[in-house]
Formats: C-alpha cells, structure tokens, sequence
C-alpha cells in the first residue's frame, strides 16, 4: 500500500480506527487538539461513537462505560488532562476494563508550556493514579510508529485486560511524515469479549467494579493484577537496537529524541568513538534484557531524556551496577541538539573512563 | 396457599445493608419491579453510585458496573451511546450526584442523553457518616455542621430538579417522596415514566426521589418520615418540572 503523508495526531486516529475502536471521548487541550477533531470526523464515517466530553474526567469515564459495554474506546489529552483522567485510570485499571489512552506530553509540572516535554515518565510507567498498578505503555518516535503502536495498543490491551497508553512527546503532536496504513479490520475479526456488560439478566448478568471491599479479596485480585503484569514483562518487551554490538557507549532515550540520538551516534561513530543507540518502544514493560545485555560489552551508558531523570532510573535498574549510566535532559519545552548530545556521550565515556 | 405478593426477579437474593428504617431499599425494589414489568430486564445495564448505593451492582440482577464517586452519568453516556437499544439505568445520592458529580450530571442532562437517572436525596452523606450534603436543609444539622446548616458559612442547598429544568434537552424530571405509601406508589409510577420514556428513544429522564436516614438525622423511623412530610418537602417540592409527552415544558 502507498504511503500518506499524515500528521502524528492523524496518524494515532487511523491506528486506532483500523483496530476497531469505535468509541471516542476527549476534551481539547494543546497539542493534542487535532486527535478529538479527526475523530469527531471520521467516527461517524466508520459507525463509531464520538463524543466531546465535559472534562477530561468525564471523558475516562465515559471510555470506563464504553469499554465495559465491550467496545473497543479511546481518550485522548496531553499532561494536565491526563493528571485529570487518573482517578478513572485507576478504577478501569483494578476493573480489569481494555481500553487506550494517548497521552501527548507537554511541558510540566502545573500548566506548564505546551512545547514538547518528557515529563510524565513516571506516571505513565509507575502506575499514576492511586493504588498497586500498571499500564502498557508505548512511546511512539514516528507518524509511523504512531500508528502502528495504537493499533497494537488495542490488541494488547484487550489481550491481557490491561488499559493502554500512547505515550508520545508533543513533537508527535506536530510532526508530519509519510505513513503507511494497515488494512481497516472487520469488527468480526476482534475477539469476542465475554466479561463485557452488554445487558444482560439472572445468571448471565456481568459485574465491572472496582470495589473489593474485603481485604481477603482484594489481596488475591492485586496479586493476579501483578501476576499478569509479570507476564506482559516477560512477553512483551520491545526495543530497537542500533549500531549496539560493538558500542563503547550506549546512548539510550525514547520517542523522538531517540532520532536525535541516533544522529549523534552517527557523528560520533565519525569521529571514531563507537555509539550506539537503545530506543525502548515499551516503556512498561521496561525492555530491560536491552540493557543487561548491552551492559555486558558497552563501557557506559547516556539517558537523554526531555525532563530532569525520569527514565534513567529504570536504565540504572536494568544496567544494574555493571556500567557507569549519565544523564542528560531539558526541559521546559526545550529540545537538545545532536551536537549537546555528541558532547554528554564523550564526557559521559571519559567519567567511565577515568573510573568516575 | 395463594401468593399475593412476590419478590421482583430483577433483584438478586442478597440482602440489602441499608440501615433500619431507611427508605432507599424501596427506591431499589421499585426500580427493579419497573424493569421486570416494562419486560425490559434482558436489555438492562446498570451503573452503581459511590455512597450508600454502592452496592446496588450486588442487588440488581442484571449487568452493572459500579462507577467513581460522582461519574456514573459519563459511565452511562459511555455505554448508552456505544449500545442505544439498551436500557441504561443510573443510581445515584445527593453527595455523589450534586456535589462531586454535579459537572457529569448537568452535562449529561444538557446533551439530552437517553438514560434514565434515579437521585436519591436523603439530605446527608450516609456511608461516610452523616457530614453535610450539597442538598442538606437551612438549619439541619451534620457532623460537618454540627450546629445545623448555616447559610452564611455553609451555603444553600441545591435543588437539583429545579436546576435541570433550566436545561432543554431534559424530557421527564419528577421530584417524588418515600414517606408514606401514597407516595411509595406515585414514586413507583414516576419511575416507570422515566424507564419507558427511555425505552421509546425520547431522552434523558430524571427522577428524584426523598428518602430517609434515621441514622444520621438521628430520628426514630416514624419521626424521619414525619420529618419528610413537613421538612424535606418544604424545600424539595414534590411535582413534575419536567414532561415533554404532556408538553410541560
């Protein structure tokens, strides 16, 4: 099939559409203004539900109430709305309800700036709202990817009854590139879901709740939560490698600062010192077998992150002690260039070297 | 021996926690005898409240899902539109639909979403323990104003059939009682309105509905329905403010 040049926002919309979603609810907030918009046009088209909620805590719940009826749903915001949804979060999360959230991040914390930030790593991966819990989360550095990751967000997400998030930089909000799209999915090709509240009466009626009010209850249904998100850890973990076997340094980042990185590794690789680059695509689960791997042979690690050292804590986990890893971030809404991070790799290898 | 009354099979057999002498079991039964008498079970969806309906998804036997304090009409919108030849059937309290709900509740009115909501207003917060309600009366008194509601310090309360009716999309808001039979059985009627306005396509439906709480008013049954009659209803007057099938706009 031919590519198209869409925009990333459109590009999350056409992912999720040909994967059956059939249900969106969204409140506008900037940079994501674009996906409730495409949506609001092309769910109709489709026979899909779209609907501008009040708020954004309404809009979760909306997709708690679409989801549970057995429609694949979609939310959209960008960082103070997604801070908003996170009560919702965590109930569809302990009610076991598939669902997809895409998160385009901007500047933090408060209001923030609505430049491109990386901010909102740890409430995405750590859980975010309230309570033991997990999201897949899936970091896009592409249009292409954008829409790839959405689609498979919705398989996934229904696969282990775990809610999804699009986790993407706002450059992905604003990037327009070529973008080949997956074939439109017949309805009838989506697994049939037989925990959906769809109307049903006497001894066939479903429950969704996330009140589990004896202790003896909840204690073997958080741990079923842990003992499926182990096996998403097991199963799941995906990254690209670049340039990594014989890397001296590994500079690791996701999204699309991954892209820079991998420019700087280029540069680098020029001037004779040997990079390469780790661009996790899942951020939970955290590809950590990367990293072990990579820690074997490399001499040091650099996390470069649009924020102040979110992700590098779960690089320092997975690296585990074996290799020095550096940090280097902005913030704000700024984004580094590729010589800023040709200059932190070569400081970050010559610390390892001299053993600092 | 004859049976002259039985127990609707849109209630499940387990026992209802509400405290001795409160009305809300009844608003629950009448709900689920609606339902069963509309034929109308196989199609129903339910959305449980947070407060003391919380565990209504234990009592009605059909599907539910238990919603976040407050959010249950957004729940509903989310399953109404995805599914509209269901029936949709919300349950709801004072704290949860008109105090932290209160955004979800009017929107959903706003965008005339064809559900039906019942709003139980006992004029307290009964799971928690009896703190201030938005709907508690001038005077009244609360853990959280224990000297009774004063209007300077704590505001008024809300009426919530009164705000609605200033919406156009609503198609049937009833306020009704639970104090005697009288009006156990014209709530029963509204109830049934509101369940079959909905089955016909004709839009968002609202009842609310007075019901006691002898626990946090610290009143004998008997008194907390006499309080009722001559209390609750002063400030919450019965009526149809709503009804489009008779052109009560």
């Amino acid at each position: 099939m031919a590519k198209i040049l869409l925009h990333g926002t459109e590009a999350i919309c056409e992912g999720a559409i040909r994967n059956g979603c059939r249900a969106f609810f969204g409140y506008p907030i900037t940079p994501q203004n674009e996906v409730p918009e495409y949506m609001s046009v092309n769910m109709p088209k489709v026979g899909g539900v779209f609907v501008q909620a009040e708020s954004e805590v309404a809009a979760i719940n909306m997709v708690y109430g679409a989801a549970g009826a057995g429609v694949r749903a979609m939310t959209s915001s960008s960082s103070p709305g997604i801070s908003l949804k996170q009560e919702g979060i965590s109930y569809i999360s302990c009610a076991r309800i598939p669902c997809v959230i895409v998160n385009v991040m901007r500047a933090g914390p408060g209001l923030g700036g609505i430049l491109p930030a990386q901010g909102d790593y740890f409430q995405a991966t750590k859980g975010g709202g309230h309570g033991d819990y997990h999201l897949i989360v899936l970091a896009p550095c592409s249009a292409q990817e954008a829409c790839d990751l959405t689609y498979l967000a919705f398989d996934l997400s229904d696969k282990y009854r775990v809610p999804a998030m699009i986790l993407a930089d706002g450059m992905i909000g604003q990037i327009m590139e070529p973008v080949e799209l997956p074939p439109m999915r017949p309805l009838s090709d989506i697994p049939k879901k037989d925990w959906a509240t769809d109307g049903g009466y006497g001894k066939d009626r479903r429950v969704l709740n996330s009140l589990i009010i004896k202790a003896e209850e909840l204690e073997p249904h958080v741990n079923a939560l842990q003992k499926t998100y182990d096996e998403i850890a097991a199963n799941e973990q995906r990254c690209e490698e670049y340039m990594i076997k014989d890397a001296e340094i590994v500079i690791t980042a996701y999204g699309t600062v991954a892209r820079i990185c991998k420019s700087a590794a280029k540069t680098l690789r020029k001037e004779g010192i040997k990079a390469g680059v780790i661009r996790p695509v899942t951020l939970f689960p955290f590809p950590s077998k990367a990293y072990e791997r990579a820690a074997e042979k490399a001499e040091a690690f650099l996390t470069v992150e649009l924020s102040l050292g979110q992700m590098v804590e779960d690089v320092r986990l997975a690296v585990n002690g074996k290799k020095p890893v550096s940090f280097y971030g902005r913030t704000g809404g700024n984004v580094m260039d590729e010589e800023e991070i040709v200059r932190a790799a070569k400081s970050a290898l010559a610390r390892a070297r001299e053993g600092k | 021996m004859a049976k002259v009354f039985k127990k609707t099979k849109m209630l499940t057999d387990a026992h209802l926690h509400y405290c001795p002498g409160c009305t809300h079991g009844i608003v629950h039964r009448l709900v689920a005898e609606s339902i069963e008498e509309l034929g109308l079970q196989d199609k129903a969806i339910g959305i449980a409240p947070v407060g003391c309906a919380v565990f209504a998804y234990d009592y009605f036997n059909c599907d539910m899902q238990e919603a976040a304090h407050g959010r249950a009409p957004a729940v509903a919108t989310g399953i109404k539109r995805c599914l509209p030849d269901r029936l949709v059937f919300v349950c709801q309290g004072d704290g949860d639909l008109a105090s932290i709900g209160m955004a979800e509740t009017v929107h959903a009115a706003a965008r005339g979403e064809n559900i039906t909501i019942i709003f139980i207003n006992n004029s307290i917060y009964g799971m928690t323990g009896g703190q201030m309600a938005p709907t508690t009366l001038i005077g009244q008194k609360a853990t959280t104003c224990q000297n009774g509601r004063d209007p300077a310090v704590n505001g008024y309360p809300i009426r919530v059939c009164e705000l609605l009716a200033t919406l156009d999309a609503p198609y049937y808001i009833e306020r009704v009682s639970t104090h005697d039979v009288k009006h156990v059985l014209a709530a029963k009627k509204a109830i049934k309105k509101a369940l079959r306005f909905q089955a016909e396509g004709r839009g968002y439906s609202f009842v609310e509905v007075l019901v006691s709480c002898p626990t946090n008013w610290h009143m004998k049954p008997i008194e907390a329905l006499r309080f009722m009659a001559e209390e609750t209803s002063k400030t919450f007057p019965l009526g149809v403010y709503r009804d489009k099938s008779e052109g009560r706009e």
